[in-house]
């Protein structure tokens, strides 16, 4: 007697369930599709024409051309790398701080930590300006105490900035990296000492080593979000920090000129995406967070 | 290549969390090359023990010597032990040299050295030519190798090892069983061993100490321990046994109205008697009743073929029950009494076995 063995029917089964998987994803694919990839696109092919609508490179002729484009991408890079090298010096040790905790204490923290997240952005950023302007609060005690004399420059510059996008980015830091802390087995840290490490040469050769992979995504993710930051810079630097996104706001707001912030925002785009896969290749980021379980 | 060895001896360790006594005054003296197992429990206080002797839980109080040295307060990373963690805590971001290395390399050995010290370990636990492996390509079998490997290369004074081979099958426990007690005779280093598998302790160990409460029950070789338990824990906790309230006279007991000797004179009053499943044996009622023997007459409740044994439940008059073991040979087992039958255990007087410290 002959038993079928349902070849046909059993791939007609497995064909109908990744149909059924992508309807699944369809909805998400289809948002992303129309807000996100077409008018990237869209713009992406406004960057090439001219004001008078012909295919041109005069945009990215005059990125050229005109130093204040250079200085823009240079203010960019230098804040975006300032934030994210005092995010890591702030963060690190208190990321090392909270995976120490005994748990209760540490999720204590964590919201502390969090709190900042669940204000908006904007209410926080007008926040700090009360903080830091000339007759703010820290300038009033500051004086009042007999700290300093003058009213510090603490805002409408640099140093506001910084200030604000620290304050912003710094969770995004320690999530990361906390989380790659706590996967680390403690009794790592106990063999090192029983083999003869003493506390600094155990966290230096094993506990800093396991925790690279985690800061290394959270400098990325803090680095590339700085990156595209507008607000805080537009509110703290006061017109003196000029980052990309605040030039194509302007070219946008005062100039309309939409050719010129399409291409501000095309390059910046494709400058995030070398970078991304730069720092992908020199890191080999599957390795790293492989060894780190 | 060793070390002179060092003895250990501890003194009343400590350690209170709360009301819970996970240590509660200790003493515990290791000879030098002596392999001692810490055998208990979960929750006994054997890790908490070990964790003092590593130096990774500071006792409320105590003295801990290795040889004439004081190290109760010395720090984890000066006390020159070699530990096999439970999970072996092999660093990850190292290959197998790179780990067996590291103790070296804290101590400053480089160049040729080095590499001929790792490959020595790595020849030692039967690893040669793994050195490059990474550790996530190792089987659980070889990566407690390496934990080995790691704990022996820098030729410590003591060797420690938590519940080393819980995490691995049956088969491969039982032969690293074997290889660990020979590594332990070739390198002659003082080793305290934790397992709550009993068999393993017996197996492994030149003493065992059983650990309950915070208290060392008891601490002798493994026959003694067997044989003579000294209280209700250890007779209960190693091996299999009954347990029978007697009343003692002199050189006999009595137990549910029949008469047992003794080996040895006890004090007069209520005492605890043991037996050992596999010192009894089974014969049929009304058997010849053979001299220089006990015997007692119990009712067959149950009878259990397992294959090797058989496990015979029989029950006294007073209600107590007794477990009887026997290979299950053809013969043997044709001439067992049936349940409901009554059933005659023979045992000798050696195996006779008043609990020294137990209250009936």
């Amino acid at each position: 007697m002959n038993i079928e063995l349902h070849a046909g029917g059993l791939r007609r089964d497995e064909r109908r369930e990744r149909l059924v998987l992508l309807g699944l994803s369809a909805p998400a694919l289809l948002l992303v599709g129309v807000t996100m990839i077409a008018p990237v696109a869209w713009l992406f092919g406004l960057s090439f024409l001219s004001d008078t609508g012909e295919w041109s490179l005069e945009h990215y002729r005059r990125m050229i051309e005109q130093p204040s484009y250079g200085r823009t991408f240079v203010t960019t890079f230098k804040v975006s790398l300032l934030t994210t090298a005092i995010c890591i010096g702030a963060g690190y040790p208190l990321a090392y701080l909270l995976s120490q905790l005994p748990r209760r204490a540490a999720n204590l923290c964590m919201i502390a930590v969090l709190l900042p997240f669940w204000t908006s952005l904007l209410v926080r950023t007008y926040a700090w300006l009360v903080l830091l302007q000339r007759r703010g609060l820290i300038n009033d005690w500051g004086m009042r105490l007999g700290w300093w004399d003058e009213p510090l420059a603490l805002v409408h510059n640099l140093t506001g900035t910084l200030i604000g996008m620290v304050h912003i980015m710094l969770p995004f830091l320690v999530l990361p990296l906390l989380n790659a802390m706590r996967a680390i087995d403690a009794d790592l840290l106990k063999a090192a000492a029983n083999l003869g490490a003493s506390p600094a040469r155990a966290f230096r050769s094993v506990f800093l080593p396991l925790s690279l992979p985690g800061l290394a995504a959270g400098t990325l993710i803090v680095f590339i979000l700085c990156l595209g930051f507008y607000v805080t810079p537009a509110v703290l630097g006061g017109g003196k920090v000029i980052m990309v996104s605040n030039h194509i706001a302007n070219d946008i707001e005062l100039f309309f000129n939409w050719g010129a912030a399409s291409a501000l925002g095309a390059v910046l785009l494709v400058l995030t995406m070398l970078l991304l896969w730069c720092a992908t290749k020199l890191l080999r980021f599957e390795k790293l967070f492989g060894g780190a379980h | 290549m060793q070390r002179q060895a060092v003895p250990i001896a501890a003194r009343g360790l400590r350690k209170h969390y709360g009301a819970v006594r996970a240590l509660d005054d200790v003493d515990l003296d290791v000879q030098a090359g002596e392999f001692l197992t810490l055998l208990g429990p979960s929750g006994s206080g054997k890790t908490t023990l070990l964790m003092v002797l590593a130096g990774f839980i500071r006792p409320d109080q105590g003295s801990l010597r290795f040889g004439s040295d004081e190290v109760i307060r010395l720090a984890p990373h000066k006390r020159d032990i070699g530990m096999v963690f439970q999970n072996y805590a092999l660093f990850p971001h190292m290959d197998v040299a790179g780990n067996i290395a590291y103790p070296l390399r804290l101590r400053g050995v480089a160049g040729n050295e080095l590499t001929a010290r790792v490959d020595k370990a790595l020849q030692t636990v039967q690893l040669a030519g793994y050195s490059a492996r990474r550790i996530d390509e190792l089987s659980g079998g070889q990566r407690q190798r390496v934990a080995l490997a790691r704990a022996i290369v820098f030729e410590p004074r003591i060797v420690l090892m938590d519940e080393p081979l819980s995490a691995l099958d049956k088969q491969l426990r039982e032969r690293m069983q074997i290889e660990l007690r020979h590594l332990h005779e070739q390198l002659g280093t003082t080793t305290i061993y934790v397992t709550h598998d009993q068999r393993e302790a017996l197996t492994m160990s030149d003493r065992i100490a059983v650990i309950h409460g915070g208290r060392i029950q008891q601490l002798d070789t493994p026959r003694h321990l067997y044989e003579r338990p000294r209280n209700r824990f250890v007779a209960e906790f190693i091996g299999e046994s009954s347990l029978l309230v007697v009343e003692v006279a002199g050189e006999r007991c009595l137990c549910d109205g029949q008469t047992l000797r003794l080996a040895q004179a006890a004090a007069t009053g209520a005492a605890v008697l043991m037996l050992r499943p596999e010192r009894l044996q089974v014969l049929a009622h009304g058997a010849a009743l053979a001299d220089g023997l006990n015997h007692l007459q119990a009712r067959v409740v149950d009878l259990v073929y397992q294959g090797d044994s058989f496990l015979l439940q029989a029950q006294l008059a007073n209600g107590s029950t007794i477990n009887a073991r026997g290979i299950a040979g053809t013969a043997a087992l044709a001439a067992l009494p049936q349940p409901g039958e009554t059933a005659c255990l023979a045992f000798g007087i050696d195996d006779t076995v008043l609990l020294a410290d137990a209250a009936p």
